[in-house]
């Protein structure tokens, strides 16, 4: 493979090699069914606790409420429909917001076709929920409120201890997707005042297709798929020891991360100084997002006047990988939900653009952009109707 | 790659792109909403198109069966112009994903509006407004999965 200049890191990252070399005994010798009882298998079985006892002190949990899931959307549909499913003597109301990830808002929908009713929160311009209106939304029969902690797309980080507080003064179950923060922002389930969340191993250089879901004690929910008596019947099937195994060590070394401010505030300076750079050298660009309530690694700017699609294939040519809120890179005709909801018309919207950093992220990687991007820029500019329109 | 490797080509040395501005022809189409818009210009003589350049707000698709569509057009009659159907534009491209078959129907469109805003011109009326593509004629059933 040619070199890459890797910038899309929300949509997965690179496996840390201690996270491999890790993972590696368990496809080889360590292969055995923790479910077994011969000494063996009690062996993958310790070795899968120690990793829940990991998990769980990187998000100050029990190690009893944490449950081993595929991923981020395993998680997210575990909570949504487990709470949703368990509850209905309560009723049948749900209240999110307008820029959660489609693992939750197709879920919603979902549920939605089934009986359930649910709010959908708007947000303001920068992408952050007005406390106001959701205290306003909660109702006598409402379930669960759920709502992301850093989006995906802005990074804009939503007031979850607040949402938390306000939540448990109403008796309503608060579920939070914090898949974007693990391993970027100290996660502490209590001090959050959340019910639920769920984190996805390969956002913080973890292995794909494993994840955690954190159930406070006592919280009500059902499970999703019947089967065996795995993960306190809460999640049937032979755990994924490898990529347990694998998420654990991710969790240990993010921790280690998360402590090391120099190391974050490097990733900063070089969001910072991309961001500044592209500000200097095109002009009509807007960065979307909260100005400081965002996270440290992510960069979304609308291009204006031109499409999203076009700036990624050329960046690609170059071997630069970053993503895009336009229709075009994902098979739909609308632009990204959540850059319509913080209020861009669809031309600006279909012109956006995502860099989101990471540790492994370089200098070169930054210099790298700002030297293919302005020119790319230009010429996609001279060839649109409406970057000449607006210079007539 | 999403796209053949004569998209690829044709986005990356992209011809004819641009405004004429005494054009004698100008055909515009498409819809910001749904992120494509083209604009097509042409200049006639003795009934043989001599220029035609585009504009194009759009993806890779867009671009490349614009400038593919401008490139046809030059040196043909009004009428071998219009024999030019998307479906062409899109064998000569090697294929476009189902998604982006839509951008070439768009660039057909484009120059049968520049050569009728020609004609309407040539009579003396005013010049054809730009024609707002419905929403509708799209399909909407994709998701737009972002991660
Ligand atoms: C905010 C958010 N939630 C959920 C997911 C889904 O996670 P996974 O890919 O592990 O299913 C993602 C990423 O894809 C995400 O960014």
């Amino acid at each position: 493979m040619d070199k890459v200049y890797y910038l899309d890191n929300n949509a997965t990252t690179k496996t840390d090699p201690e996270v491999v070399k890790a993972m590696l005994p368990y496809f080889s010798d360590n292969y055995f069914n923790p479910s077994g009882v011969y000494s063996a298998a009690q062996d993958a079985r310790k070795d899968v606790e120690n990793a829940r006892a990991t998990a769980a002190k990187f998000l100050n949990a029990d190690p009893k409420e944490i449950i081993f899931t595929s991923g981020g959307t395993e998680s997210d549909n575990m909570a949504v429909k487990g709470a949703a499913y368990a509850n209905t003597d309560k009723g049948r109301h749900i209240i999110t917001t307008k820029i959660e990830h489609h693992a939750i808002i197709n879920t919603c929908k979902y549920l939605e076709k089934h009986g359930w009713e649910v709010t959908y929160l708007p947000v303001d311009k920068y992408g952050i929920v007005d406390m106001e209106e959701l205290k306003k939304a909660i109702r006598k029969d409402t379930v669960l409120i759920s709502v992301m902690f850093a989006n995906n797309e802005i990074g804009t980080i939503q007031p979850i201890e607040e949402i938390g507080k306000i939540a448990r003064e109403n008796n309503v179950y608060f579920h939070t997707d914090a898949v974007q923060a693990a391993g970027k922002v100290k996660l502490d389930v209590k001090k959050l005042n959340v019910d639920m969340m769920s984190l996805s191993a390969h956002k913080f250089h973890g292995p794909k297709g494993v994840g955690i879901f954190y159930l406070k004690k006592g919280v009500r929910i059902h499970s999703l798929s019947q089967g065996g008596h795995h993960e306190n019947n809460r999640r049937a099937g032979t755990e994924n020891v490898p990529g347990i195994i694998g998420m654990a060590k991710a969790c240990e070394i993010a921790s280690a991360h998360l402590d090391d401010a120099p190391d974050m505030a490097r990733i900063k300076a070089l969001r910072d100084r991309l961001e500044k750079g592209i500000i200097e050298k095109i002009p009509e660009v807007i960065v979307n997002g909260h100005p400081d309530k965002r996270m440290d690694n992510t960069s979304n700017v609308s291009i204006r006047y031109i499409e999203g699609e076009g700036m990624l294939i050329h960046m690609d040519f170059e071997g630069i990988c970053a993503s895009s809120g336009s229709a075009c890179t994902s098979g739909s005709l609308d632009p990204s939900h959540v850059l319509l909801a913080i209020g861009l018309d669809h031309g600006t919207a279909h012109g956006s653009i995502r860099f989101s950093l990471s540790k492994y992220t370089t200098d070169e990687d930054v210099n790298k952009v700002l030297e293919v991007l302005p020119p790319a820029v230009v010429k996609l500019r001279s060839m649109s109707p409406f970057w000449k329109e607006k210079n007539k | 790659m999403k796209y053949s490797d004569k998209v690829m080509e044709r986005f990356k040395n992209t011809k004819n792109m641009g405004r004429i501005e005494n054009a004698d022809g100008i055909g515009k189409v498409g819809n910001a909403k749904c992120g494509d818009v083209m604009w097509i210009y042409i200049k006639v003589e003795n009934d043989i198109i001599t220029e035609c350049k585009f504009e194009t707000f759009g993806c890779v698709a867009a671009i490349a069966t614009s400038s593919l569509a401008t490139d046809l057009v030059i040196g043909k009659t009004m009428k071998e112009a219009l024999e030019i159907t998307n479906k062409n534009i899109v064998e000569m491209l090697d294929g476009l994903p189902p998604e982006k078959l839509h951008c070439s129907v768009l660039a057909e469109d484009g120059i049968k509006r520049a050569i009728e805003d020609y004609n309407r011109r040539k009579q003396g009326l005013s010049p054809l407004p730009e024609k707002e593509e419905d929403d509708h004629e799209h399909e909407h059933d994709h998701d737009n999965e972002k991660v």
